[in-house]
């Protein structure tokens, strides 16, 4: 057992001392592969915020109920009560049509039309605020609620919500395209820079075979070396992302300010950061690992 | 220990190495592999490694049939037996300690319990002094020292030595016979293929004897 940790631990400092061996070519496949994933990357961290603007702005969705004109003032009680115990109800605010003809006038300024109506065409209604703002739990809320007795419409404003969502899992899905195809590059730069270490080293592995290497033994500093350089390109999109997200930030405090808002775009999470770094470390132990086992299969007679 | 059952050996291509070919080596035994260029001593010994597989027959080592073995089996055969190669195969990228080292690194032994192993293999070959140097810079000689160093170091029962004394003057030969004479003394089992007819004589040890493929009676 400790022999087993001393022996990767040699590894370890043995395959650190490679990569600080062949500083400019190590730097360099580290820039390139942290450039291929700081642009997935930061393409989530913009919708992230997108998302949480977009909330921000937006308020949150509401849903019309609109009683019937002979609804008593004790109907009007009654479904007020219903609403405010629901389960999935978060809020429920009484607009009278009397306050709705009001402002209606207010806003339109048709004060001299409405002034000639003989009576208020407009219904007594509710203005409910849902615990749950996806979309799903708001249709099944209107649902339910459009079976109630004494009402006679229910309407969801989340159209809106909708849309946006629709959006968001088109630039989801976009982001995660670009992932896969750029991770299959993040494994090609690591096959391929295994490959040409391994060309250097056909010799060791010969030898090492011939005198009982197991392939676990010939693969391990390889693995080592793929996992290190990715995990180094995974620190570098990382950096390049907050960086970035610094950048826009000053320049987005001059923007903000004309719209009186005190928005920010926020740097990737601590979990979205310690996923980015072990996705990044496996793309490049998978590329070192299929490097080596390509070698490994045409060094066998078959 | 190594034992041939009517094997043959055919290359790609058709080339029929070996023909027939069997013999038994017991324990602690000491054997002489000779014939002529091309007569199929190095293939024989490739056969004990399980480095070639026979096409027929079978190669027995300590009972195991070597020929039939996994892949994931051959390590541990091959770390029990010493190796020296025709071709020396040494690396030319680490001084020779690190040479005889790799072995041991391989089994995954403590680093100064192998310190101690190495510097005690050289000294028995006579190369401690050149511990630091590069085998680049090692004669011919001192080469095929180093790779009966790196081939003991693991202390094997087996030594399979291929061409150990070639191109050495005799001199040089009779060292190195030397040293194969005490691992023999030691209970080591030796298979070592040779075309140098003087020392064979000299030694007067069992003697096979390959001519194309076949063995001689
Ligand atoms: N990998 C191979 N592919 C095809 N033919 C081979 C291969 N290795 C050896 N041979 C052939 O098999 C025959 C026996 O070769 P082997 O190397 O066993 O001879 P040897 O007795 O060791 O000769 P030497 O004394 O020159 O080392 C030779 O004719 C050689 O050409
Ligand atoms: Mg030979």
């Amino acid at each position: 057992m400790r022999s087993w940790l001393v022996q990767h631990v040699r590894v370890l400092l043995f395959t650190l001392r490679r990569l600080r061996a062949t500083p400019v070519s190590s730097l360099l496949n580290i820039l390139v592969i942290g450039i291929a994933l700081s642009l997935p990357a930061g393409m989530y961290v913009l919708l992230q915020n997108v998302q949480s603007l977009a909330e921000q702005v937006a308020g949150t969705p509401q849903i019309s109920v609109f009683l019937s004109m002979d609804a008593s003032r004790d109907d009007i009680a009654r479904i007020g009560k219903q609403l405010k115990q629901h389960e999935a109800v978060g809020q429920a605010e009484f607009v009278s049509r009397e306050q709705a003809l009001e402002q209606i006038k207010r806003t339109t300024g048709l004060t001299d039309v409405i002034g000639g109506l003989t009576q208020n065409p407009l219904p007594d209604a509710f203005v409910v605020y849902p615990k749950k703002l996806d979309s799903q739990a708001l249709e099944a809320l209107r649902n339910e609620l459009q079976k109630w007795p004494r009402l006679e419409h229910v309407q969801l404003d989340s159209a809106w919500a909708r849309k946006l969502e629709a959006l968001l899992r088109f630039g989801r899905l976009a982001v995660l395209i670009l992932a896969v195809l750029l991770s299959f590059a993040l494994v090609a730069v690591t096959f391929n820079t295994i490959r040409l270490q391994i060309l250097t080293r056909r010799d060791e592995i010969e030898v090492s075979k011939l005198i009982g290497a197991t392939n676990a033994f010939i693969r391990r500093p390889f693995l080592y070396f793929g996992l290190l350089q990715g995990l180094l390109g995974g620190v570098a999109a990382w950096l390049i992302v907050v960086a970035s997200v610094h950048l826009l930030n000053g320049s987005l405090a001059g923007l903000v300010q004309l719209y009186a808002s005190n928005f920010t775009l926020r740097p990737p999470s601590a979990d979205n950061t310690l996923a980015l770094l072990g996705f990044s470390a496996y793309l490049g132990w998978l590329g070192a690992w299929l490097s080596v086992a390509q070698h490994l299969w045409r060094a066998e007679p078959h | 220990m190594i034992r041939f059952n009517q094997v043959y050996k055919r290359y790609p291509g058709g080339y029929e190495a070996l023909k027939n070919v069997s013999f038994e080596i017991s324990e602690g035994e000491m054997v002489f592999l000779t014939g002529h260029s091309g007569a199929g001593k190095s293939t024989l010994l490739n056969l004990i490694p399980a480095i070639e597989r026979p096409n027929s027959g079978s190669v027995l080592v300590k009972g195991q049939n070597v020929g039939s073995l996994k892949g994931g089996a051959l390590p541990y055969l091959r770390r029990n037996l010493g190796l020296v190669f025709q071709d020396h195969k040494l690396l030319f990228d680490r001084s020779v300690f690190d040479n005889v080292m790799l072995p041991l690194q391989i089994c995954g032994f403590d680093h100064r319990e192998s310190a101690k192993r190495v510097r005690a293999a050289l000294d028995k070959v006579g190369l401690l002094p050149r511990e630091k140097a590069n085998p680049i810079a090692l004669s011919g000689g001192e080469q095929q020292r180093l790779c009966i160093a790196r081939a003991i170091v693991n202390r094997p029962s087996i030594l399979l030595a291929d061409e150990p004394t070639g191109n050495l003057d005799t001199d040089y030969a009779a060292d190195i016979m030397g040293i194969f004479k005490s691992f023999h003394q030691v209970g080591v089992t030796l298979l070592i293929a040779s075309h140098d007819e003087n020392t064979l004589r000299r030694f007067g040890a069992r003697t096979l004897t390959l001519k194309h493929g076949e063995l001689q009676p």
